[in-house]
């Protein structure tokens, strides 16, 4: 039992992290159908700033978390106004083809920037309340895993009401079921748009600061974790809000488990093999409805 | 002069020229390497804009099968010393028959789900490859036995051009004869609107499957051709940067332009050679290009200098 909750507990700490990333994937695909491959980098940066700015500029962690997600939005901001937006707002749009190749390009951009500026080492975030495990019968539960669940909730809940209560939520909601119709009844959805870079960029930095301290940050994390991440999206149902959340809480507890009474070799795999098995099966995800097309 | 720009003649005849005069100007075995990298990333990339360029569809896991391609021959030959040749067919049957089981049930459906699935397959491959130490020798990677036709080891950079060289011209040419036949207009409608072709009577998800399978054997074949040229493969071969450096070189060169896939695999496999003096803003500079090309030529190369050359000439632009 002890060993269960243990591989239980990093499960739901490694899917609260999936979680969050797929939200942000979901939060782009919605707005736009882009699928955002620079998602991970979000991760990245969250966590790297962090430390950047806490070793180099000498903030302590307070004020270090929010300027870090504060970069990462304004880094998704750019990454919507600078590289997306124009291929989009081309006469004639652009192809699902070459919008991938561009967040392909931006991940990789980012990439190399992190790695000029802040090197190729692996970092370390100091755990935000100790590093003293809590014992849960007989299963130790690291502090830093309550702040991952605990600001994970915090972050689904404040979605939950910026989509159902306010106005700017609601117009979003709009622009994902139908962007003509959002248009007609007013609604800027270029502003949807750009917010929703913003919004999931910052989603992706949190997600990155919250795990710094467990998994270590390095300029290249984000590729597995984005990988990962968009696994989970569609586990639960590109697109969908709640199956993000489901999806990714899935996926880290498959892994863990896997891991812990399978092989730990494999663990990296889990993720994609569910996902393909899934595809062949449940094609739409766990909780995506059967969608249809407009001709 | 209009004739020289048809893909056919003009094309074929301008590919045999270059692979023929390119000799005279490399000037060591380090260039030739680069050509034969070239050519070979070329002959995946002729396969991948089939899918991309003609069906529509993306993949994100072509590295995969190269690799698969790669370690069937390494494996078979140096481990039970099999002939290189079997190994090679037997990698791309293989490699075939995955890539058919993957797609059949995936491809009916549309949009991001094949990218997902190949994504998937191909981390799994990559995973597989670096885990399973004993045959493939894991992340270091393996030494391939020289492949024999008969009595004579193919071995040296020369030769390996003119092979690989000699490769990608015939697949250049049996894809432009694809795309010219029933398989290529069926492919061409279902591009343009899927639900016409499918009301015109075209089973849209069976094409799609055989020009998946078709890439996935082109790259298969590339694999293999790599490991004897290279006489050594490393699991880095299948990863997913890879993969998407395949996608990358179908669509800077110019999607649904069997040329174009050729002249990016030439781009992408030369600059990287060229950036390197730029030691760590490699990769920075490299994400930039992506990004401006796709941004100021969303149709790739080849097909925007085409318009543009057409325009010259004297024809209408397209």
């Amino acid at each position: 039992m002890a060993e269960f909750l243990q591989f239980a507990f990093s499960g739901l700490t490694v899917g609260a992290i999936y979680a969050l990333v797929a939200l942000g994937f979901a939060l782009i695909y919605n707005a736009s159908h882009v699928i955002n491959f620079a998602q991970g980098e979000f991760v990245t940066i969250g966590g790297m700033a962090t430390v950047a700015l806490m070793t180099g500029g000498g903030l302590p962690l307070l004020l270090a978390i929010p300027a870090a997600v504060m970069i990462t939005a304004l880094v998704g901001l750019a990454l919507e106004k600078f590289a997306v937006e124009p291929a989009i707002g081309r006469p004639g749009g652009a192809s699902v083809v070459t919008i991938i190749i561009i967040t392909i390009g931006a991940s990789i951009f980012i990439r190399g920037v992190v790695q000029v500026t802040l090197g190729k080492d692996f970092h370390r975030l100091p755990a935000f309340s100790g590093e003293a495990p809590i014992d849960i019968l007989g299963a130790r539960l690291q502090p830093q895993s309550l702040w991952v669940l605990g600001v994970t909730l915090l972050v689904v809940a404040a979605l939950w009401w910026f989509f159902g209560r306010t106005r700017f939520g609601k117009a979003m909601l709009a622009t994902s079921h139908n962007r003509l119709a959002a248009q007609l009844v007013g609604i800027d959805t270029r502003l949807v748009l750009l917010a929703s870079f913003g919004l999931s960029a910052a989603l992706g930095g949190l997600a990155g600061i919250l795990t710094a301290p467990i998994t270590l940050t390095k300029y290249d994390i984000g590729i597995m974790l984005g990988l990962k991440g968009f696994a989970a999206a569609i586990l639960g149902g590109l697109g969908s809000g709640p199956g993000a959340i489901v999806g990714g809480i899935a996926l880290g507890l498959a892994e863990a488990l896997a891991a812990g009474y399978i092989s730990s070799a494999y663990k990296d795999a889990v993720a994609f093999i569910i996902i393909l098995v899934v595809l062949f099966v449940r094609p739409s995800g766990l909780l995506g409805g059967r969608s249809t097309e407009r001709v | 002069m209009r004739r020289l720009l048809d893909a056919r003649t003009g094309g074929l005849l301008a590919l045999a020229l270059i692979i023929a005069l390119l000799p005279l100007i490399l000037p060591n075995k380090f260039y030739y390497d680069v050509a034969i990298k070239t050519a070979l990333n070329a002959l995946v990339c002729v396969g991948l804009n089939l899918l991309i360029g003609y069906a529509g569809q993306i993949s994100l896991g072509h590295a995969g099968f190269f690799a698969l391609g790669g370690y069937a021959s390494a494996v078979l030959t140096a481990r039970y010393q099999w002939n290189g040749f079997a190994a090679m067919a037997v990698g791309m049957a293989g490699v075939g028959l995955l890539a058919f089981i993957v797609a059949r049930p995936i491809l009916r459906l549309r949009g991001h789900y094949l990218a997902m699935a190949t994504l998937g397959l191909g981390i799994i491959i990559a995973i597989v490859l670096n885990r399973e130490i004993p045959i493939t020798g894991g992340p270091d990677g393996m030494t391939v036995p020289a492949l024999r036709l008969g009595e004579w080891r193919l071995i040296g950079t020369t030769t390996w051009y003119w092979i690989s060289g000699g490769v990608l011209l015939i697949a250049v040419w049996l894809a432009l004869n694809l795309i010219d036949s029933g398989v290529g207009r069926a492919l061409r409608a279902l591009h343009g609107s899927e639900v016409a072709a499918e009301t015109v009577g075209i089973d849209t998800t069976r094409y799609k499957v055989l020009i998946f399978v078709i890439s996935a054997v082109f790259a298969s074949l590339a694999g293999s051709l790599f490991a004897h040229a290279e006489r050594f493969i490393t699991p880095t071969e299948a990863g997913f940067m890879r993969s998407i450096e395949f996608v990358t070189m179908v669509v800077l060169g110019g999607m649904a332009s069997t040329y174009g896939a050729v002249v990016g695999a030439a781009i992408l496999t030369v600059l990287p050679q060229l950036l390197t003096k730029l030691h760590d803003y490699e990769h920075l500079a490299f994400g930039a290009v992506l990004i401006l090309v796709m941004i100021f030529m969303p149709k790739g190369l080849v097909p925007t200098l085409q318009n543009r050359l057409r325009h010259l000439v004297g024809g209408q632009p397209r």
